[in-house]
């Protein structure tokens, strides 16, 4: 054990663990997001619930909305970027190897963006 | 069939040592038992991961309904079939639980109800309100 650390750097103790990331900042926008979420899913669960009744102008008609459309735009960034924060601890906690772990955060972040991208886009779409 | 849970002081007597000696023993997998808090944790875990999968769902009726029509039309009857009711279902009850528990994680993280009967108590209002927020949605859908 004592071999061990003396052998290591400060530098290579603190690049796995602790205090050299922004865990701080990632905390609050985790809870920040939440906090987001449960308004933004209320109204959104109970908006969409209503849609697929809807004939396809009905349906465009309500997003089109201000409100709606600015709810639902909210709805999905606040969602997505509250589950990018979400799923980026599952696999820091499951996965150690460091190169898989950085391959899968950034792959499902990216694909996340490009999915909350095209909703959003798709909602600007409708709305303007 | 329920296993006894061997208390800390009732492992530390059996292997010699005094009350005050008692010192936290590694988790027996064996005869361990699940408790709600724990079930409850992981649970908030695994409808965190389903839910992200699931917003693929949201975001593809948007999109389709974007697309023009006949995307829109598609979408419609995959959510109308009763398999695609019965995903909408699973996945309304995953995200209310989700919701639910996650207040509760909210208040601990400002210090209340960071105690053992608090922590069950809200648990179990947790997931009574999450079935009441699913029944209420669905009644809401099918009858509204």
């Amino acid at each position: 054990m004592k071999n061990d650390t003396t052998m290591r750097t400060p530098l290579k103790r603190v690049r796995g663990l602790g205090s050299a990331k922004a865990g701080v900042h990632h905390w609050w926008n985790q809870r920040l997001s939440a906090v987001a979420m449960v308004p933004l899913m209320l109204w959104a669960i109970f908006t969409v619930a209503t849609l697929p009744g809807l004939t396809y102008a009905d349906a465009l008609m309500t997003v089109q909305q201000p409100v709606n459309a600015t709810l639902l735009i909210l709805f999905l960034g606040a969602g997505f970027w509250h589950a990018s924060l979400g799923l980026q601890v599952v696999i820091e906690d499951y996965v150690s190897r460091e190169g898989t772990r950085m391959v899968l955060i950034t792959a499902i972040k990216g694909g996340l963006i490009l999915i909350g991208a095209l909703a959003i886009f798709s909602v600007l779409r409708i709305a303007l | 069939m329920r296993l006894r849970i061997p208390t800390l002081v009732s492992m530390g007597r059996k292997v010699g040592l005094s009350m005050a000696k008692a010192r936290p023993l590694s988790p027996h997998l064996s005869v361990w038992r699940f408790q709600l808090p724990a079930v409850m944790s992981i649970l908030h875990r695994m409808t965190g991961v389903a839910i992200s999968t699931g917003t693929v769902l949201l975001a593809g009726w948007v999109i389709a309904l974007a697309s023009g029509e006949a995307a829109f039309l598609l979408a419609s009857s995959i959510v109308g079939h009763p398999l695609g009711q019965l995903v909408l279902f699973g996945y309304s009850a995953v995200l209310f639980y989700h919701m639910c528990n996650g207040i509760r994680h909210l208040s601990w993280d400002f210090g209340y109800g960071l105690n053992i009967p608090a922590i069950y108590m809200t648990g179990r209002i947790a997931i009574v309100a999450a079935i009441l927020m699913t029944a209420c949605l669905w009644l809401y859908v099918y009858f509204a």
